[in-house]
């Protein structure tokens, strides 16, 4: 059942992903693209990893989309042009990617392999110590916020240097 | 450009909506370390809240709860807590950001990293609500009609 499910899903993300760039309303295709920020997190949620599953959920399917439709309504124009038929070198070129990372695919760890080399490095030290060291019965908010929180200093520095400067950025009165 | 909406249906939903948004929005910062969530997302949430204000219930009324000056030090506070955080562990004779030696409030071992944890949790909270709302705020300024 989960994988006939995991299968739904990611059929729907092709066909939104697809739908997004080709609907010519902008404001459609920022609807689209939080339809599929939304079923992105079902997809993570399918595959346990909650916490992910909330991010997407709340920043690719909320804040992201409000977001794109102010920005819309600041600029013109609404809809994207007329499009023009693809270029034979680049509809080669995309093939051509398309077809080495087909190629590639069976290299990749089976889906929620336990044994795939990301999961041997040093998840098995966090899943066994974890919570005997930090305390934090969720294992990832014991990586994001003490093992690894190095890296999460520097991303809320980021999150916040990025807000102030769109804050700047943007004109502060009315035209 | 973002003005009241005309139904009273939508405003009223909306004034009833937010504090059960707020309060959810502390209560994934403080689960963060005990269940999903935390304060990325936790911020998120809590920036969502006055997003949802701007969008229903016109520029005005967010302008009126929030203020940009204060969004900036708000998000600049969440930022500081977490570097101070870290420079407390330092200052006190471990690593930057060693929460194992912040036994000074009476915790000792995991129950002062979960401590370290907790309070750094706050500090993304505040840095991410404070920008995302920051931008929110500038981008609903102008633009020539309401949604």
């Amino acid at each position: 059942m989960s994988e006939v499910l995991n299968a739904l899903f990611l059929a729907l993300l092709v066909i939104l992903a697809g739908a997004a760039v080709r609907v010519r309303d902008l404001v459609g295709a920022v609807l689209i693209l939080s339809a599929y920020g939304l079923t992105m997190s079902l997809v993570w949620a399918g595959m346990g990893a909650v916490d992910v599953a909330f991010t997407e959920a709340v920043v690719g399917a909320g804040a992201s989309t409000v977001f794109f439709l102010a920005t819309l309504l600041r600029t013109l124009p609404r809809e994207q042009p007329r499009e023009r038929r693809a270029r034979p070198a680049t509809l080669v070129g995309v093939l051509l990617l398309g077809g080495l990372l087909l190629l590639a695919i069976h290299e990749f760890p089976a889906w929620s392999d336990p044994s795939s080399p990301a999961s041997l490095h040093v998840s098995p030290r966090y899943l066994r110590d974890g919570y005997r060291e930090t305390g934090a019965p969720n294992i990832v908010t014991a990586v994001l916020a003490d093992y690894r929180a190095y890296d999460t200093l520097i991303e809320t520095v980021v999150i916040f240097t990025a807000g102030v400067a769109c804050w700047l950025l943007l004109p502060r009165r009315e035209p | 450009m973002i003005r009241e909406h005309d139904s009273v249906i939508v405003t009223t939903l909306v004034r009833m909506l937010v504090p059960p948004i707020q309060l959810f929005a502390l209560y994934v910062v403080a689960h963060g370390h005990g269940s999903p969530g935390g304060g990325f997302q936790g911020g998120v949430i809590l920036a969502a809240a006055y997003i949802l204000i701007g969008l229903a219930l016109g520029r005005e009324e967010l302008e009126r709860r929030v203020r940009e000056g204060r969004l900036l030090i708000l998000g600049a506070v969440g930022v500081l807590i977490f570097a101070l955080t870290g420079v407390l562990g330092l200052v006190l004779g471990g690593n930057l950001l060693d929460y194992g030696v912040l036994s000074i409030v009476g915790v000792r071992g995991s129950a002062a990293r979960a401590l370290g944890i907790f309070v750094i949790e706050i500090g993304v909270a505040l840095g991410v609500a404070g920008a995302l709302t920051l931008i929110f705020c500038r981008l609903a300024k102008t633009g020539e009609e309401a949604l």
